[in-house]
């Protein structure tokens, strides 16, 4: 698969600040890689650097395998950006504004109608379009920022945190608006919400105070981890005597006994559940809940973000 | 044509804007006002060479509403789209900087062409009753309409540097007065130093515009004065850019 976005040994400093300390990856074409990190990790100097805004401190950059030191506006080309806060101008109308954006990106006259058609379709601004940006709700704002980032087409989207700010409902609208366009485009989008990440993308890139921290898709950072199996059980049966049975049960290494049930822990391989399940059936105690935790992205993030600067 | 993109979306956004009206506004009562005052001087002192003289002044009044209304009109140039973060979004289109800037300087000194052009009614009107000579009505525009781009290139620089409004409008008066004054205090000021500060003086390079004379010297000093404060917004962007800041 073609890399479309490339990073080695990235840095930024700003004055004596290190926002980027040496981060390197790559998004292949028709990925969707979530990049996340806490407020101030370096995600929104990444993305800047990759839409062209600034220059890297050091190292390379490659956007579709150009370089954006050299052939910075066909770089800028084939990168749609949707910057943080989705800046406007209050007082131009939503076409107006996407015909400026049209003209911006060199689309030719002839296709430029078209292309706004198609933006103010995909993003659902239709029925706004002759509202004035400044008008409108915080979410139709942020679809008029997607829709900037999406017109003209490009091959790379670039989102630095599209759902920010806005309330449970929009945030879904533009999660599936998002999720509509995979495809062929490649998109990278910074989000410092889990779950988001978690429903939208196939990999996920962390960084923490601007260092890459983990890379892969949720379950590898499981493993590389060295997660451990987590069983939640309830059973009727004496306390005393589950417990004792649960500890004997081969693979659980440690039972912890909660209000209304059991914890089991148990090594990342093997089937704990099951073998558990299966020893309190032989004693003829009835299970009300079995069930294996699988690894979740925010006990990852909190593990690889928490843990300094170690890498994982 | 991506300049004139820029320069279409900045006249849209004055056009919309009450700023423009209210200071178009403001331009034109104190023009007419001066005008009428300037004429019925010219009149009750009577013999006076009418057609040189009143344009002389009424040049010169006109200069002074320039220096006041234009860095109400470039202060939003810059800073409001860093305030706003849009400039962010433009440098992500495949949009060069200088073609950013030009579009800016076009469009601001659009709107100080259409302002000055209104003025042009006052000659009409009055040749309806007294001769009036071309040469020096023409002078007199050329030199305005190169002052305003001079300032509008100052105001745009100094936008440039900021996010606030009221510091770009208020920097810029400061550079502008700058100029303008230089060699205000010239009796106090020994003969050598002024030797070399008249040739800066906006003021004294306007002066001959006003009276009738197009000089080339002028026309360059004024021309190079817009091209250097072009530049400077250049690097300025640029150095902006490149520290990160907003």
């Amino acid at each position: 698969m073609q890399a479309m976005i490339e990073v080695r040994e990235l840095t930024k400093t700003f004055g004596t600040v290190a926002a980027v300390r040496g981060i390197s990856f790559t998004v292949r074409r028709g990925e969707v890689v979530g990049f996340l990190g806490p407020n101030g990790a370096g995600k929104t100097t990444t993305m800047r650097i990759l839409a062209g805004i600034f220059p890297p401190t050091t190292g390379e950059v490659r956007i579709a395998g150009r370089d954006p030191a050299r052939e910075p506006l066909a770089c800028r080309r084939a990168v749609g950006y949707f910057p943080e806060y989705a800046p406007f101008y209050p007082d131009l109308r939503v076409e107006g504004y996407l015909r400026f954006v049209a003209r911006m990106k060199r689309i030719p006259r002839g296709e430029r109608a078209r292309a706004v058609a198609e933006v103010l379709g995909s993003c659902g601004l239709e029925s706004v379009a002759r509202r004035l940006v400044g008008t409108l709700s915080k979410g139709y704002r942020q679809r008029v920022g997607l829709a900037q980032a999406l017109c003209g087409n490009p091959p790379i989207l670039i989102l630095d945190e599209p759902t920010i700010g806005l309330d449970p409902g929009q945030v879904v609208e533009i999660r599936d608006l998002v999720r509509a366009l995979r495809g062929d485009r490649t998109v990278f989008f910074s989000s410092h919400i889990l779950s988001e990440v978690q429903t939208l993308c196939e990999r996920v890139i962390v960084i923490a105070r601007g260092s890459l921290v983990g890379e892969g898709t949720p379950l590898e950072l499981g493993a590389r981890l060295g997660r451990r199996q987590r069983v939640v059980l309830r059973v009727e049966g004496p306390a005393d005597d589950v417990a004792t049975a649960l500890a004997a049960v081969p693979g659980v290494e440690r039972v912890e006994r909660g209000a209304d049930g059991f914890v089991l822990e148990g090594p990342a391989e093997g089937d704990t559940a099951r073998a558990a399940g299966e020893a309190m059936q032989r004693r003829g105690w009835p299970i009300r809940e079995l069930r294996a935790e699988t690894p979740d992205l925010e006990d990852i993030f909190l593990e690889l973000v928490g843990n300094g600067d170690g890498r994982a | 044509m991506t300049v004139l993109a820029i320069a279409a979306k900045e006249l849209q956004l004055y056009f919309t804007s009450f700023l423009f009206y209210a200071l178009a506004t403001v331009f034109l009562v104190l023009a007419g006002y001066f005008f009428y005052t300037n004429l019925g001087f010219f009149v009750l002192m009577g013999g006076m060479d009418l057609p040189r003289g009143l344009w002389q002044y009424e040049f010169l009044d006109l200069q002074r509403l320039l220096l006041v209304l234009v860095p109400l009109l470039t202060m939003r140039l810059f800073a409001e789209e860093r305030k706003l973060g849009t400039l962010e979004l433009l440098w992500t289109y495949p949009v060069r900087d200088v073609e950013i800037i030009g579009g800016k300087f076009l469009a601001c000194v659009a709107v100080v062409t259409l302002m000055l052009a209104a003025t042009a009614a006052y000659p009409v009107m009055l040749a309806r009753f007294y001769p009036v000579a071309a040469g020096p009505l023409v002078a007199g525009y050329a030199g305005l309409w190169l002052l305003a781009a001079a300032f509008v290139a100052c105001g745009l620089a100094v936008s440039a540097l900021t996010d606030s409004q009221l510091v770009a409008g208020a920097a810029t008066y400061g550079v502008l007065l700058f100029f303008w004054v230089i060699t205000w205090n010239e009796a106090a000021v020994n003969e050598v130093t002024l030797h070399l500060l008249v040739p800066f003086s906006l003021f004294d390079r306007f002066y001959a515009f006003a009276r009738g004379a197009v000089d080339t010297r002028n026309v360059a000093y004024l021309a190079l004065f817009t091209v250097g404060f072009l530049c400077f917004t250049f690097f300025a962007l640029d150095a902006r850019r490149w520290r990160g800041v907003r």
